[in-house]
């Protein structure tokens, strides 16, 4: 039996006064690829930085005791700004070079390509970069926020696959936060699905009903067969 | 009393010491697309260098609290109305600006506004020389966390760093530096001394050393040349320096690299 390394009880998230989570309780097991489902606006990203400390909260958050946590954010519009190199990216957080072309090998990169700048990046080349940075701390658990927001379908299915493989070369427990729905049937053995309180948890395949996706997203929600012309 | 040459060398030390240190913080700053902040903060001393000139005493130390001030009101308007930091911060400066007409002598408007670093005595080029060094070296050490909040402060909590610590560290490197930067090029054109030189350094570098390491060396040198040019022409040092620093960022425009 997997050991649980997160309890979250009865958590309460309020932003300037506005409710943005309420009542949500739930555990992470090691190893899991837990995904967090919701609409836009529904506190997934707010929950994700609630987990990882940066924001106030009430009810308990509970992680393992000294383990390690990874974070890869949505989307870092500012990187543009600041003319910074893939390698300096990495030394913020006082990676060294041979450290960083260790990890840039792990998820796919060679050569030259510490040198280029963090700007210059391919969306899909920029998540991956983020994806290496937040696993040179040597973490246990990854926190993961729209990982292929802005990215075409072949770099989805790149970042997917690399996190399986990452998963288990490294043994990682993955928690991530998405709006796809493939992607959580694809890839996740357990989800929550969240409109700033909870609608469902459990594993996918048997919580997923439409009855409950109607609850989630609105009636508005329609599935697309195969049509005949 | 120094000799006319004893007189230029003070005044080119201590020119080159917060031109550099001007351009190496104007690179954090315009990361932060903060650059023009430096602008109403200039505007801003002109209260406390007018109290300066009447009573005498350096510009930079009238300057300073003033600028503290500045940065502490508009920190807490921002806190209680919501209003956008640019709105807030015109307000302040405006108010300023306004407060300084009423008591700054006339005949003294000049150096209020575009600086004169001409008069710089061995003591004075001596407490800007240790200043800024003690600011280059607050920078340097704030520099890696900054880029990094700068870049996201989600990130750089996430990394267990302290930003409101790191921020009110960089606020007081901006207030020390707009203190002195008024000295130079006087309370119009400092946020051209911090901005400029940056600007300058992003278009001719790869990544962040060289970024930050041109904004520290096209600062002292626009300042160097500029206060050389004013000791050739006549013209005045403040604005000569200025135009050097533009003269710079046009020619950086041919190399361009980002």
């Amino acid at each position: 039996m997997p050991k649980t390394i997160l309890k979250v009880e009865s958590l309460k998230v309020k932003l300037e006064k506005e409710d943005i989570l309420e009542n949500l309780s739930f555990e992470v097991k090691e190893g899991d690829i837990f995904t967090i489902l919701g609409p836009n606006g529904a506190g997934k990203t707010v929950l994700l930085k609630t987990l990882l400390g940066i924001l106030p909260h009430e009810g308990k958050i509970k992680w393992e005791k000294g383990i390690k946590i990874g974070y890869v954010p949505q989307r870092l519009p500012f990187m543009k700004d600041v003319p910074v190199s893939v390698e300096e990216f990495f030394e913020l957080k006082k990676i060294a070079r041979e450290k960083t072309k260790e990890i840039l090998d792990l998820v796919g990169f060679s050569g030259n390509f510490s040198e280029k700048k963090m700007g210059d990046l391919s969306s899909g080349q920029f998540q991956r970069v983020l994806i290496g940075w937040a696993l040179a701390g040597n973490p246990e658990v990854l926190l993961f926020d729209e990982p292929t927001t802005g990215i075409d379908i072949g770099g989805e299915e790149t970042i997917y696959t690399l996190l399986s493989k990452l998963k288990e070369e490294k043994n990682l427990t993955i928690l991530l936060v998405t709006h796809d729905l493939s992607v959580v049937s694809k890839f996740s053995n357990f989800v929550v699905c969240l409109n700033k309180c909870p609608i469902c948890q459990g594993v996918p395949q048997e919580v997923l009903t439409l009855k409950k996706l109607h609850e989630l997203y609105g009636e508005e929600i329609k599935f697309y067969g195969h049509h005949k012309h | 009393m120094n000799s006319g040459a004893e007189q230029l060398i003070f005044s080119l030390i201590a020119g080159v010491f917060i031109g550099g240190a001007a351009g190496y913080l104007g690179t954090l700053m315009l990361s932060k697309r903060m650059a023009l902040v430096a602008g109403p903060l200039g505007h801003l001393t002109l209260p406390g260098i007018a109290i300066a000139l009447v009573w005498g005493f350096d510009v930079s130390l009238g300057a300073f609290p003033f600028v503290v001030l500045g940065i502490i009101a508009i920190w807490l308007l921002e806190m209680r109305t919501k209003l956008p930091m640019e709105a807030l911060t015109a307000i302040v400066f405006a108010s300023g600006v306004a407060i300084a007409f009423l008591f700054l002598p006339i005949e003294q408007a000049e150096t209020a506004l575009v600086g004169d670093i001409s008069e710089t005595s061995f003591g004075n080029m001596l407490l800007v020389g240790v200043l800024c060094l003690a600011l280059l070296w607050t920078v340097k050490n704030i520099y890696s966390k900054m880029t990094l909040i700068n870049i996201s402060e989600d990130l750089a909590k996430s990394e267990g760093i302290d930003v409101r610590k790191y921020n009110l560290i960089y606020l007081g490197a901006i207030a020390v530096i707009v203190a002195l930067g008024v000295k130079v090029v006087g309370s119009l054109l400092t946020a051209a001394l911090v901005a400029i030189p940056a600007a300058t350094a992003r278009n001719l570098s790869k990544n962040l050393f060289q970024f930050s390491l041109f904004g520290l060396i096209l600062g002292a040198v626009s300042s160097l040349l500029g206060i050389l040019v004013f000791k050739v022409t006549g013209l005045p040092a403040g604005p000569m320096i200025i135009i050097v620093a533009t003269f710079f960022f046009l020619v950086s425009l041919a190399f361009k690299k980002y």
